[in-house]
Protein backbone atom coordinates (compact mmCIF):
# COMPACT_ATOMS: atom_id res chain seq x y z
CA UNK A 1 0.00 0.00 0.00
CA UNK A 2 2.88 2.29 0.47
CA UNK A 3 4.66 1.89 -2.51
CA UNK A 4 1.45 2.58 -4.24
CA UNK A 5 1.17 6.06 -2.19
CA UNK A 6 5.54 6.65 -2.72
CA UNK A 7 4.59 6.63 -6.69
CA UNK A 8 1.52 9.37 -6.32
CA UNK A 9 3.87 11.04 -4.03
CA UNK A 10 6.94 11.70 -6.65
CA UNK A 11 4.03 11.58 -9.17
CA UNK A 12 2.34 14.80 -7.81
CA UNK A 13 5.67 16.25 -6.94
CA UNK A 14 6.62 16.44 -10.73
CA UNK A 15 3.41 18.68 -11.35
CA UNK A 16 4.56 21.02 -8.49
CA UNK A 17 1.78 19.30 -5.79
CA UNK A 18 1.76 17.54 -2.41
CA UNK A 19 -0.55 14.82 -1.54
CA UNK A 20 -2.72 16.87 0.71
CA UNK A 21 -2.49 20.24 -1.39
CA UNK A 22 -0.20 21.95 1.03
CA UNK A 23 1.44 24.56 -0.40
CA UNK A 24 5.59 23.42 -0.56
CA UNK A 25 6.19 25.81 2.66
CA UNK A 26 3.40 24.79 4.32
CA UNK A 27 2.32 23.93 7.92
CA UNK A 28 -0.06 21.53 8.80
CA UNK A 29 -2.65 22.77 11.40
CA UNK A 30 -1.05 22.95 15.07
CA UNK A 31 -2.85 22.70 17.85
CA UNK A 32 -1.27 22.47 21.41
CA UNK A 33 -2.88 22.14 24.76
CA UNK A 34 -0.72 22.30 28.29
CA UNK A 35 -1.64 20.73 31.44
CA UNK A 36 -3.46 17.69 30.31
CA UNK A 37 -1.92 15.03 32.23
CA UNK A 38 -2.59 15.79 36.35
CA UNK A 39 0.37 13.28 37.12
CA UNK A 40 2.59 15.00 35.59
CA UNK A 41 4.48 17.82 36.70
CA UNK A 42 4.40 19.38 33.02
CA UNK A 43 1.94 17.87 29.91
CA UNK A 44 1.48 18.62 26.00
CA UNK A 45 -0.58 17.71 23.98
CA UNK A 46 0.55 18.07 20.64
CA UNK A 47 -1.42 18.39 17.04
CA UNK A 48 0.15 18.47 13.60
CA UNK A 49 -2.27 17.71 11.13
CA UNK A 50 -2.96 14.08 12.30
CA UNK A 51 -0.09 13.40 14.53
CA UNK A 52 -0.72 13.20 17.79
CA UNK A 53 1.79 13.28 20.49
CA UNK A 54 1.69 13.70 24.21
CA UNK A 55 4.88 14.87 26.46
CA UNK A 56 5.27 14.19 30.29
CA UNK A 57 7.59 15.73 32.50
CA UNK A 58 8.40 13.85 35.77
CA UNK A 59 10.87 15.30 38.17
CA UNK A 60 13.08 13.36 40.62
CA UNK A 61 15.79 13.99 43.02
CA UNK A 62 18.96 12.17 42.44
CA UNK A 63 22.59 12.43 42.63
CA UNK A 64 24.49 14.75 39.92
CA UNK A 65 26.94 12.73 37.28
CA UNK A 66 30.67 12.95 38.96
CA UNK A 67 31.71 15.09 36.01
CA UNK A 68 28.77 17.36 35.81
CA UNK A 69 28.62 18.16 39.96
CA UNK A 70 26.77 21.48 39.57
CA UNK A 71 24.43 20.61 37.50
CA UNK A 72 20.76 18.72 37.23
CA UNK A 73 19.98 16.18 34.65
CA UNK A 74 17.76 16.17 31.28
CA UNK A 75 16.54 13.51 29.47
CA UNK A 76 14.23 12.82 26.65
CA UNK A 77 12.31 9.48 25.91
CA UNK A 78 10.29 8.31 23.25
CA UNK A 79 7.81 5.44 22.63
CA UNK A 80 5.77 4.94 19.93
CA UNK A 81 3.12 2.74 21.41
CA UNK A 82 1.23 0.94 18.95
CA UNK A 83 -1.94 2.29 18.95
CA UNK A 84 -0.78 5.13 16.54
CA UNK A 85 -0.07 3.51 13.52
CA UNK A 86 -0.36 -0.36 12.14
CA UNK A 87 3.30 -0.78 11.54
CA UNK A 88 4.39 0.03 14.87
CA UNK A 89 5.28 -3.40 16.97
CA UNK A 90 5.40 -3.55 20.72
CA UNK A 91 8.93 -4.11 22.42
CA UNK A 92 11.73 -2.38 23.00
CA UNK A 93 12.41 1.41 20.96
CA UNK A 94 13.40 0.62 17.16
CA UNK A 95 15.47 2.87 15.16
CA UNK A 96 12.67 5.45 14.30
CA UNK A 97 11.92 6.22 18.00
CA UNK A 98 15.75 6.49 19.47
CA UNK A 99 16.49 9.02 16.42
CA UNK A 100 13.30 10.91 17.52
CA UNK A 101 13.66 10.78 21.77
CA UNK A 102 17.48 11.97 20.26
CA UNK A 103 17.10 15.07 18.05
CA UNK A 104 14.69 16.34 20.25
CA UNK A 105 17.14 15.41 23.39
CA UNK A 106 19.60 17.11 21.76
CA UNK A 107 17.38 20.12 20.44
CA UNK A 108 16.53 20.51 23.92
CA UNK A 109 19.53 20.32 25.56
CA UNK A 110 21.59 22.32 23.09
CA UNK A 111 19.71 25.46 22.83
CA UNK A 112 20.28 25.30 27.06
CA UNK A 113 16.27 25.89 26.87
CA UNK A 114 16.77 24.63 30.35
CA UNK A 115 19.75 26.09 33.22
CA UNK A 116 20.64 22.81 34.14
CA UNK A 117 22.83 24.74 37.14
CA UNK A 118 19.62 26.05 38.29
CA UNK A 119 18.37 22.36 39.36
CA UNK A 120 21.27 21.91 41.44
CA UNK A 121 19.97 21.13 45.28
CA UNK A 122 22.51 20.88 46.88
CA UNK A 123 26.19 19.20 46.77
CA UNK A 124 24.77 15.46 46.38
CA UNK A 125 21.42 16.04 45.76
CA UNK A 126 20.36 17.68 41.58
CA UNK A 127 16.87 17.52 39.74
CA UNK A 128 16.25 14.92 37.16
CA UNK A 129 14.17 16.08 34.60
CA UNK A 130 12.60 12.98 32.34
CA UNK A 131 10.42 14.35 29.13
CA UNK A 132 8.74 10.95 28.09
CA UNK A 133 7.31 11.20 24.98
CA UNK A 134 4.11 9.26 23.94
CA UNK A 135 2.69 9.55 20.28
CA UNK A 136 -0.19 8.27 19.71
CA UNK A 137 -1.48 8.88 16.23
CA UNK A 138 1.13 8.86 13.38
CA UNK A 139 0.97 10.90 10.54
CA UNK A 140 4.25 12.05 9.87
CA UNK A 141 7.01 13.96 11.53
CA UNK A 142 7.51 13.42 14.41
CA UNK A 143 10.84 15.68 15.20
CA UNK A 144 8.66 18.76 14.76
CA UNK A 145 5.48 17.14 17.18
CA UNK A 146 7.55 15.98 19.56
CA UNK A 147 9.49 19.09 19.80
CA UNK A 148 6.74 21.43 20.49
CA UNK A 149 5.18 18.97 22.55
CA UNK A 150 8.17 18.71 25.12
CA UNK A 151 9.01 22.17 24.70
CA UNK A 152 5.83 23.50 26.09
CA UNK A 153 5.41 20.25 29.01
CA UNK A 154 8.92 22.17 30.05
CA UNK A 155 8.03 25.49 29.74
CA UNK A 156 4.56 24.83 31.82
CA UNK A 157 5.95 22.32 34.64
CA UNK A 158 5.64 23.12 37.95
CA UNK A 159 8.48 21.91 40.62
CA UNK A 160 7.53 19.55 42.99
CA UNK A 161 8.36 20.51 46.37
CA UNK A 162 11.61 19.08 47.84
CA UNK A 163 11.60 18.79 52.05
CA UNK A 164 13.30 16.38 54.09
CA UNK A 165 15.08 14.50 51.44
CA UNK A 166 12.00 13.20 50.40
CA UNK A 167 9.76 14.54 46.96
CA UNK A 168 6.49 15.98 47.50
CA UNK A 169 4.38 15.71 44.24
CA UNK A 170 1.45 17.24 46.24
CA UNK A 171 2.82 20.69 46.57
CA UNK A 172 3.94 21.88 43.11
CA UNK A 173 5.25 25.51 42.57
CA UNK A 174 7.35 27.37 40.72
CA UNK A 175 8.70 26.87 37.27
CA UNK A 176 12.01 25.06 35.54
CA UNK A 177 14.49 27.75 34.71
CA UNK A 178 13.73 28.17 31.66
CA UNK A 179 15.79 30.68 29.16
CA UNK A 180 14.62 29.83 25.24
CA UNK A 181 12.21 28.37 23.63
CA UNK A 182 13.93 26.32 20.72
CA UNK A 183 11.76 25.24 17.89
CA UNK A 184 12.51 22.38 15.20
CA UNK A 185 11.43 22.77 11.43
CA UNK A 186 11.48 19.44 9.47
CA UNK A 187 11.89 19.64 5.48
CA UNK A 188 11.89 16.97 3.37
CA UNK A 189 13.49 16.59 -0.23
CA UNK A 190 11.02 14.31 -3.28
CA UNK A 191 12.38 14.72 -6.53
CA UNK A 192 14.28 17.83 -5.91
CA UNK A 193 11.52 19.51 -4.63
CA UNK A 194 11.15 20.57 -0.83
CA UNK A 195 8.36 20.05 1.54
CA UNK A 196 8.08 21.10 4.88
CA UNK A 197 6.44 19.26 7.59
CA UNK A 198 6.14 15.95 6.17
CA UNK A 199 2.99 13.56 6.19
CA UNK A 200 3.35 9.83 6.43
CA UNK A 201 3.54 9.46 2.87
CA UNK A 202 5.75 12.15 1.85
CA UNK A 203 8.16 11.10 4.79
CA UNK A 204 8.28 7.41 3.17
CA UNK A 205 8.84 8.57 -0.16
CA UNK A 206 11.41 11.37 0.85
CA UNK A 207 15.30 11.01 -0.87
CA UNK A 208 16.49 13.67 2.17
CA UNK A 209 15.50 15.24 5.49
CA UNK A 210 16.62 18.01 7.24
CA UNK A 211 15.65 19.33 10.71
CA UNK A 212 16.55 22.78 12.00
CA UNK A 213 15.91 23.58 15.36
CA UNK A 214 15.88 27.47 15.88
CA UNK A 215 16.21 29.40 19.36
CA UNK A 216 14.37 32.60 20.40
CA UNK A 217 17.53 34.73 19.23
CA UNK A 218 17.33 33.23 15.63
CA UNK A 219 20.40 31.29 16.28
CA UNK A 220 20.52 27.85 15.18
CA UNK A 221 20.76 25.04 18.13
CA UNK A 222 20.92 21.94 16.05
CA UNK A 223 21.02 19.98 12.86
CA UNK A 224 19.97 16.33 11.91
CA UNK A 225 20.02 15.53 8.03
CA UNK A 226 18.39 11.90 7.36
CA UNK A 227 17.94 10.26 4.11
CA UNK A 228 19.89 8.51 1.53
CA UNK A 229 20.32 11.60 -0.85
CA UNK A 230 22.59 14.86 -0.44
CA UNK A 231 22.03 18.34 -0.55
CA UNK A 232 23.56 21.29 -2.56
CA UNK A 233 24.59 24.19 -0.53
CA UNK A 234 21.20 26.37 -2.38
CA UNK A 235 18.78 23.86 -0.80
CA UNK A 236 20.52 23.89 2.44
CA UNK A 237 20.17 27.44 2.42
CA UNK A 238 16.16 27.79 1.37
CA UNK A 239 15.90 25.10 4.15
CA UNK A 240 17.65 27.44 6.55
CA UNK A 241 15.09 30.47 5.39
CA UNK A 242 12.02 28.16 6.04
CA UNK A 243 13.26 27.20 8.91
CA UNK A 244 13.76 30.82 10.41
CA UNK A 245 10.17 31.94 9.16
CA UNK A 246 8.42 28.77 10.14
CA UNK A 247 10.27 28.82 13.64
CA UNK A 248 8.16 32.01 14.16
CA UNK A 249 4.84 30.43 13.38
CA UNK A 250 5.06 28.21 15.68
CA UNK A 251 6.62 29.73 18.39
CA UNK A 252 3.71 32.21 18.28
CA UNK A 253 1.25 29.34 18.68
CA UNK A 254 2.97 27.81 22.04
CA UNK A 255 1.94 30.90 23.52
CA UNK B 1 -18.92 9.92 53.34
CA UNK B 2 -15.77 9.26 51.58
CA UNK B 3 -12.61 11.67 50.65
CA UNK B 4 -14.14 13.00 47.77
CA UNK B 5 -17.72 13.38 48.85
CA UNK B 6 -19.20 10.72 46.50
CA UNK B 7 -21.61 8.22 48.18
CA UNK B 8 -20.60 4.54 48.74
CA UNK B 9 -21.74 3.37 45.35
CA UNK B 10 -21.46 6.11 43.48
CA UNK B 11 -19.06 6.20 40.53
CA UNK B 12 -16.26 8.98 39.67
CA UNK B 13 -16.66 11.37 36.99
CA UNK B 14 -17.28 9.03 33.80
CA UNK B 15 -16.12 10.48 30.38
CA UNK B 16 -16.12 7.96 27.96
CA UNK B 17 -15.54 8.94 23.78
CA UNK B 18 -15.51 6.13 20.62
CA UNK B 19 -13.36 6.99 17.49
CA UNK B 20 -10.59 8.91 19.50
CA UNK B 21 -7.81 7.90 16.88
CA UNK B 22 -7.45 8.09 13.30
CA UNK B 23 -4.93 5.30 12.58
CA UNK B 24 -6.51 2.50 14.74
CA UNK B 25 -9.29 0.61 13.02
CA UNK B 26 -11.32 1.42 16.80
CA UNK B 27 -10.44 3.66 19.68
CA UNK B 28 -11.34 5.19 22.67
CA UNK B 29 -11.00 7.49 25.53
CA UNK B 30 -11.93 6.67 29.33
CA UNK B 31 -11.30 8.83 32.49
CA UNK B 32 -12.91 7.77 35.59
CA UNK B 33 -11.89 10.33 38.22
CA UNK B 34 -7.93 10.83 37.75
CA UNK B 35 -7.33 7.51 36.21
CA UNK B 36 -7.65 8.15 32.14
CA UNK B 37 -7.05 4.98 29.51
CA UNK B 38 -7.20 5.24 25.95
CA UNK B 39 -7.37 1.96 24.03
CA UNK B 40 -6.43 1.14 19.99
CA UNK B 41 -7.74 -2.50 17.80
CA UNK B 42 -6.22 -3.34 14.91
CA UNK B 43 -7.51 -6.47 12.96
CA UNK B 44 -8.26 -9.32 12.07
CA UNK B 45 -5.27 -8.89 10.42
CA UNK B 46 -2.64 -11.53 9.81
CA UNK B 47 -0.69 -12.79 12.46
CA UNK B 48 2.98 -13.34 13.30
CA UNK B 49 4.39 -15.06 14.63
CA UNK B 50 2.72 -17.79 12.87
CA UNK B 51 2.68 -20.66 15.74
CA UNK B 52 0.35 -18.53 17.41
CA UNK B 53 -2.31 -19.27 14.83
CA UNK B 54 -5.09 -20.69 15.72
CA UNK B 55 -7.16 -22.66 13.26
CA UNK B 56 -10.03 -22.55 15.40
CA UNK B 57 -10.59 -18.85 16.13
CA UNK B 58 -8.64 -15.81 15.76
CA UNK B 59 -5.41 -15.13 18.41
CA UNK B 60 -6.52 -12.21 20.84
CA UNK B 61 -3.44 -10.03 21.64
CA UNK B 62 -3.46 -7.16 24.78
CA UNK B 63 -0.93 -4.99 25.21
CA UNK B 64 -1.61 -2.87 28.43
CA UNK B 65 1.33 -0.43 29.01
CA UNK B 66 1.67 2.71 31.42
CA UNK B 67 2.99 5.73 30.06
CA UNK B 68 6.47 7.07 32.01
CA UNK B 69 4.50 9.72 33.39
CA UNK B 70 0.99 8.09 34.42
CA UNK B 71 1.94 7.94 37.98
CA UNK B 72 3.72 10.52 40.97
CA UNK B 73 6.93 8.32 40.80
CA UNK B 74 8.11 7.90 37.01
CA UNK B 75 7.44 4.77 35.87
CA UNK B 76 10.26 2.82 33.96
CA UNK B 77 9.23 2.25 30.01
CA UNK B 78 8.64 -0.65 28.97
CA UNK B 79 6.87 -4.16 29.88
CA UNK B 80 7.14 -5.59 33.35
CA UNK B 81 5.80 -8.62 35.10
CA UNK B 82 2.89 -6.81 36.54
CA UNK B 83 1.71 -5.22 33.11
CA UNK B 84 1.89 -8.31 31.44
CA UNK B 85 -0.07 -9.82 33.37
CA UNK B 86 -2.29 -7.70 33.00
CA UNK B 87 -2.46 -7.70 29.55
CA UNK B 88 -3.36 -10.80 30.03
CA UNK B 89 -6.39 -10.99 32.14
CA UNK B 90 -7.53 -8.61 30.06
CA UNK B 91 -7.86 -10.28 27.12
CA UNK B 92 -9.08 -12.94 29.05
CA UNK B 93 -11.45 -10.55 30.14
CA UNK B 94 -12.28 -9.42 26.80
CA UNK B 95 -12.80 -13.13 24.96
CA UNK B 96 -15.93 -14.45 25.69
CA UNK B 97 -18.02 -11.38 24.03
CA UNK B 98 -15.86 -11.72 20.75
CA UNK B 99 -16.60 -13.68 17.78
CA UNK B 100 -13.46 -15.36 17.24
CA UNK B 101 -14.60 -18.62 15.81
CA UNK B 102 -15.70 -16.23 13.06
CA UNK B 103 -12.20 -15.42 12.27
CA UNK B 104 -9.74 -18.32 12.15
CA UNK B 105 -5.92 -18.10 11.96
CA UNK B 106 -5.90 -14.26 12.22
CA UNK B 107 -5.22 -11.89 15.24
CA UNK B 108 -6.80 -8.64 17.00
CA UNK B 109 -4.33 -6.55 18.82
CA UNK B 110 -5.78 -4.42 21.14
CA UNK B 111 -2.96 -1.82 22.96
CA UNK B 112 -3.71 -0.11 26.02
CA UNK B 113 -2.07 3.34 27.00
CA UNK B 114 -2.92 4.20 30.53
CA UNK B 115 -1.97 7.77 30.46
CA UNK B 116 -3.30 9.10 34.06
CA UNK B 117 -2.99 6.49 37.01
CA UNK B 118 -5.47 7.09 40.11
CA UNK B 119 -6.02 2.69 40.51
CA UNK B 120 -8.70 1.08 38.68
CA UNK B 121 -6.48 1.40 35.36
CA UNK B 122 -6.96 -2.39 34.49
CA UNK B 123 -10.80 -1.57 34.51
CA UNK B 124 -10.46 1.91 32.59
CA UNK B 125 -8.56 0.01 30.07
CA UNK B 126 -11.19 -3.00 29.55
CA UNK B 127 -13.62 0.22 29.51
CA UNK B 128 -11.61 1.85 26.84
CA UNK B 129 -10.32 -1.49 24.51
CA UNK B 130 -14.38 -2.98 25.11
CA UNK B 131 -15.52 0.30 23.04
CA UNK B 132 -12.31 0.29 20.65
CA UNK B 133 -13.51 -3.13 19.60
CA UNK B 134 -17.01 -2.14 19.26
CA UNK B 135 -15.69 0.81 16.65
CA UNK B 136 -13.35 -1.74 14.91
CA UNK B 137 -16.50 -3.04 13.69
CA UNK B 138 -15.54 -6.75 15.32
CA UNK B 139 -18.24 -8.99 15.77
CA UNK B 140 -19.06 -8.97 19.48
CA UNK B 141 -22.05 -10.42 21.94
CA UNK B 142 -21.97 -7.59 23.92
CA UNK B 143 -19.28 -4.75 25.49
CA UNK B 144 -18.01 -5.56 28.58
CA UNK B 145 -17.65 -3.27 31.86
CA UNK B 146 -15.46 -3.08 34.41
CA UNK B 147 -14.98 -1.06 37.35
CA UNK B 148 -13.48 -2.36 41.39
CA UNK B 149 -15.47 -1.95 44.56
CA UNK B 150 -13.90 -2.83 48.05
CA UNK B 151 -14.67 -2.21 51.76
CA UNK B 152 -13.69 1.02 53.29
CA UNK B 153 -13.98 1.58 57.02
CA UNK B 154 -17.03 -0.87 57.08
CA UNK B 155 -18.61 0.52 53.96
CA UNK B 156 -18.50 -0.90 50.86
CA UNK B 157 -17.53 1.36 48.70
CA UNK B 158 -17.21 1.07 44.28
CA UNK B 159 -15.05 2.89 42.17
CA UNK B 160 -12.10 3.12 44.46
CA UNK B 161 -9.12 6.08 44.31
CA UNK B 162 -5.72 5.79 44.92
CA UNK B 163 -6.19 7.16 48.79
CA UNK B 164 -9.23 4.75 49.11
CA UNK B 165 -6.80 1.81 48.01
CA UNK B 166 -4.68 1.84 50.50
CA UNK B 167 -7.32 1.91 53.31
CA UNK B 168 -9.35 -0.43 52.20
CA UNK B 169 -9.09 -3.83 53.68
CA UNK B 170 -9.14 -5.36 49.66
CA UNK B 171 -9.90 -3.90 45.92
CA UNK B 172 -11.85 -6.21 43.61
CA UNK B 173 -11.41 -5.47 40.43
CA UNK B 174 -14.38 -6.95 38.38
CA UNK B 175 -15.47 -6.86 34.54
CA UNK B 176 -18.83 -7.99 33.60
CA UNK B 177 -20.77 -8.77 30.52
CA UNK B 178 -24.36 -7.71 30.95
CA UNK B 179 -25.65 -9.28 27.91
CA UNK B 180 -24.36 -12.90 28.47
CA UNK B 181 -24.75 -11.82 32.73
CA UNK B 182 -21.07 -12.85 33.82
CA UNK B 183 -18.15 -12.01 35.20
CA UNK B 184 -15.16 -12.05 32.81
CA UNK B 185 -12.15 -10.97 35.35
CA UNK B 186 -11.97 -11.25 38.74
CA UNK B 187 -9.31 -10.45 41.48
CA UNK B 188 -9.08 -9.55 44.86
CA UNK B 189 -5.96 -9.45 47.66
CA UNK B 190 -6.95 -8.34 50.72
CA UNK B 191 -8.54 -9.89 53.54
CA UNK B 192 -12.71 -10.53 53.57
CA UNK B 193 -15.20 -12.77 54.97
CA UNK B 194 -17.15 -14.96 52.54
CA UNK B 195 -20.30 -12.53 52.32
CA UNK B 196 -17.83 -9.75 52.11
CA UNK B 197 -16.30 -10.45 48.93
CA UNK B 198 -20.53 -11.48 47.78
CA UNK B 199 -21.38 -8.18 48.33
CA UNK B 200 -18.50 -6.47 46.98
CA UNK B 201 -18.72 -8.10 44.00
CA UNK B 202 -22.94 -7.46 43.81
CA UNK B 203 -21.58 -3.68 44.70
CA UNK B 204 -19.29 -3.92 41.60
CA UNK B 205 -21.87 -5.60 39.32
CA UNK B 206 -23.82 -2.89 39.49
CA UNK B 207 -21.37 -0.39 38.68
CA UNK B 208 -20.50 -2.26 35.80
CA UNK B 209 -23.93 -1.58 34.73
CA UNK B 210 -23.91 1.96 34.78
CA UNK B 211 -20.71 2.03 33.31
CA UNK B 212 -21.87 -0.34 30.33
CA UNK B 213 -25.13 2.12 29.88
CA UNK B 214 -22.18 5.18 29.39
CA UNK B 215 -20.39 2.87 26.62
CA UNK B 216 -23.22 2.28 24.82
CA UNK B 217 -24.17 6.19 25.05
CA UNK B 218 -20.54 6.85 23.51
CA UNK B 219 -20.87 4.37 20.33
CA UNK B 220 -24.28 5.97 19.66
CA UNK B 221 -22.42 9.63 20.16
CA UNK B 222 -19.89 8.74 17.91
CA UNK B 223 -22.21 7.98 14.53
CA UNK B 224 -24.80 10.72 15.83
CA UNK B 225 -23.66 13.53 13.91
CA UNK B 226 -23.99 11.49 10.99
CA UNK B 227 -27.50 10.33 10.86
CA UNK B 228 -29.88 12.19 8.30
Amino acid sequence: MMAISEEYVRELSERGMRIDNRKDDEFRDVKIETGVIKSAEGSAQVKLGNTTVIAGVKLSVGEPFADKPDEGVLMVGAELTPIADPEFEPGPPGIRSIEVARVVDRTVRESKMIDVKGLKINDKAVWIVNVDLHVMDFDGNLIDAGNLAAVAALATAKMPKYEDGKVNYDERSGSLPVTTMPISVTTVKVNGKLFVDPSKEEEATADARLTVSIKNSGNICSLQKGGTEGFTVEELDKMLNIASEKSEDLRAALK
Amino acid sequence: MRDDGRANEELRELVIKAGVFKNAEGSAYVKMGNTVAVAGVYGPRELFPKFLQNAEKAHLKCRYNMAPFSTKDRKRPGQDRRSQEISKVIADALEPVIFTKEFPKVGIDIYIEILQGDAGTRCAGINAASVALADAGIPMRGLVAAVAAGKVDGDYVLDLTYNEEEKTKADVPVAYAPSLKKVTLLQMDGDLSHEDVRNVINVAIKGCEKVHEAQVEALKNKYREVTL
